[in-house]
């Protein structure tokens, strides 16, 4: 009965192969590997990772990572709930539905950019001597070519960006919270902030994980923004690891190096996706 | 709090909207100025006419039409080629149950966390080798499989729930394996394969590291790559980055208006992604 629904899944595995499984492997093999992407590739055994410990730029390309995953994760996350809150219990009650549906529309406004367009967008904001923001504020800052600013800056870009993301999927959420939770919390005289913390919070914790997760990712694989604002610079202050690795393929013909780098990114991805998974099947 | 307070919270929530909104509103405002108009009056004040040879300037410098063809080909192929193979997939996992379905699904998701960096240079090798390289059949190819490898595990999901009876039903009357798919499973799964396609096309069309990578031509080019890298390019003033940015954000905003309330009903599915 069961036999021949095989037969179904072939097309995709043959495709599977040839454009993951066989890239994957080729991408781990080349990176034991010294090759400029023409002639042979010449076995160095771990050589590429034990350069990566030593290497100022990775460290610090991941260094970065970390601060794009409180600019995109974390901080989306925290600002998403208040705002969230905000909407679903406050303004949806005393304004109305379509007054919290409106703001939560004008929230989500920056997610349906694709992020290279966005790039595109403050990239124009930003420009040191045209850009709308120095003009009308009357400032003369180079916001991305300044190596003190530039992080900062592609931060504040981010949060614009993802900041939407999470208000929706909260909202969402919060339409599974009983009111009768809230009622009694009122009757108790809890403040807004505390049945935010006590009652919001637990009740979308599933919610919660999912973007956290989800950001983490996206802040980890980070390219479009960086390629187009500001290419990894001035210096090094917006590396980051998608990028780093990109260089090394394509405009320094490091090969080996630049998959042992992008090994090195897929296995924390890895990684981290296990470790929230696991936390989250605890918590149920 | 009640009185004045909840109008300060409010005041507060839409001072917020206006500075998520704000980069739409000075983009469009100055995608209309002229160059002149802009270095007098600056980027806050409004257009004194409708001034479209910005717009139209940066159009033909770049082709934006064929852009736009060229990102419509890609994403529309996909998501109709991604939802086929992941429907063909969750046939055989969700219905058919096929032995080793647990890791053939596990499979799949770790493909879909994989970042594409760590497949990006063996890609670009093989499609150099196979003379696909620069060719948007490449990008149609990568990306029906990497959208069908999220698009498997869901729909397998989904598929698992469906109900058997109706399935039963079928085959007593005589239909095979292949007429259940198409004349029963595809039409009643309908609503979600059209959420699905149109997450595909629009998480295709908002792709960038492989199109990049793959589409140098600019023939070949889609609309994302070919403003990203035209962005701080010395011939583009003022105006025509503003003109750039806004043929940009107009089709994600149309896209989203047109798909708006499939998407609502769909983000917290994609947010499995």
């Amino acid at each position: 009965m069961r036999k021949g629904y095989w037969l179904y899944l072939v097309p995709s595995l043959l495709l599977f192969l040839g454009v993951i499984v066989v890239p994957f492997l080729m991408n781990l093999g080349v990176s034991f590997t010294r090759w400029s992407g023409v002639g042979t590739p010449r076995w160095v055994g771990l050589d590429n990772y034990v350069r990566l410990l030593d290497d100022e730029r990775f460290w610090l390309s991941f260094q970065n990572n970390v601060a794009l995953i409180v600019a995109m994760a974390i901080v989306p996350t925290a600002i998403g709930l208040v705002l969230a809150a905000a909407l679903f219990d406050y303004i949806g009650k005393r304004f109305g539905t379509r007054t919290a549906a409106a703001l939560r529309a004008m929230y989500y406004l920056p997610q349906v950019l694709p992020v290279a367009v966005a790039g595109v967008v403050w990239g124009w904001m930003l420009h040191p001597s045209y850009g709308a923001v120095n003009q009308a504020f009357g400032l003369e800052l180079d916001w991305l070519g300044d190596p003190d600013l530039a992080l900062a800056t592609v931060m504040a870009v981010m949060v614009w960006f993802q900041l939407g993301y999470p208000v929706v999927i909260f909202m969402a959420g919060l339409q599974r919270v009983d009111p009768a939770y809230y009622e009694a919390a009122e009757l108790d005289g809890a403040s807004w902030w505390r049945k935010v913390w006590h009652i919001t919070v637990p009740q979308i914790r599933p919610e919660i994980f999912v973007v956290l997760l989800t950001c983490t990712i996206a802040a980890l694989k980070v390219f479009g923004p960086i390629f187009v604002l500001t290419r990894g610079g001035p210096g090094n202050a917006t590396m980051v690891p998608s990028y780093f690795s990109y260089l090394n393929f394509f405009q320094k013909s490091n090969v080996g190096y630049g998959s042992a780098i992008a090994t090195v990114l897929a296995l924390i991805i890895v990684v981290v996706t296990f470790l929230f998974l696991r936390v989250q099947e605890r918590e149920r | 709090m009640r009185g004045p307070g909840r109008w300060a919270v409010l005041a507060a929530l839409v001072m917020l909207a206006v500075v998520m909104v704000f980069p739409f509103l000075i983009v469009a405002l100055n995608a209309v100025k002229s160059p002149e108009e802009y270095s007098s009056e600056g980027p806050l004040s409004l257009p004194d006419g409708l001034y479209l040879q910005g717009i139209a300037d940066f159009w033909n410098r770049v082709d934006f039409g064929e852009k736009l063809v060229n990102s419509l080909l890609i994403s529309g192929s996909v998501a109709v080629l991604a939802v086929v193979l992941s429907v063909l997939n969750a046939y055989a996992l969700g219905i058919g149950r096929v032995r080793g379905r647990l890791s053939i699904l596990v499979l799949f998701l770790v493909a879909n966390t994989l970042p594409q960096e760590a497949l990006a240079y063996p890609l670009y090798y093989l499609a150099k080798e196979l003379g696909l390289y620069d060719t948007r059949l490449s990008m149609i190819i990568i990306f029906t499989v990497i959208q069908a490898a999220f698009g498997t595990y869901l729909l397998s999901a989904v598929l698992g729930q469906f109900p058997r009876e109706i399935l039963e039903a079928a085959e007593i009357d005589g239909a095979g394996r292949f007429r259940a798919l198409t004349r029963i499973v595809v039409p009643i799964s309908r609503p979600t394969l059209s959420v699905l396609m149109i997450f595909f096309f629009i998480w295709t069309w908002n792709e960038f590291f492989l199109p990049l990578i793959f589409l140098i031509s600019n023939d070949n080019q889609t609309v994302p790559v070919a403003l990203g890298v035209l962005q701080g390019e010395r011939y583009m003033d003022a105006t025509m980055s503003s003109a750039s940015a806004l043929l940009g954000i107009v089709p994600a905003v149309v896209f989203f208006l047109i798909f708006q309330r499939t998407l609502t009903r769909g983000i917290t599915v994609g947010a499995v992604k």
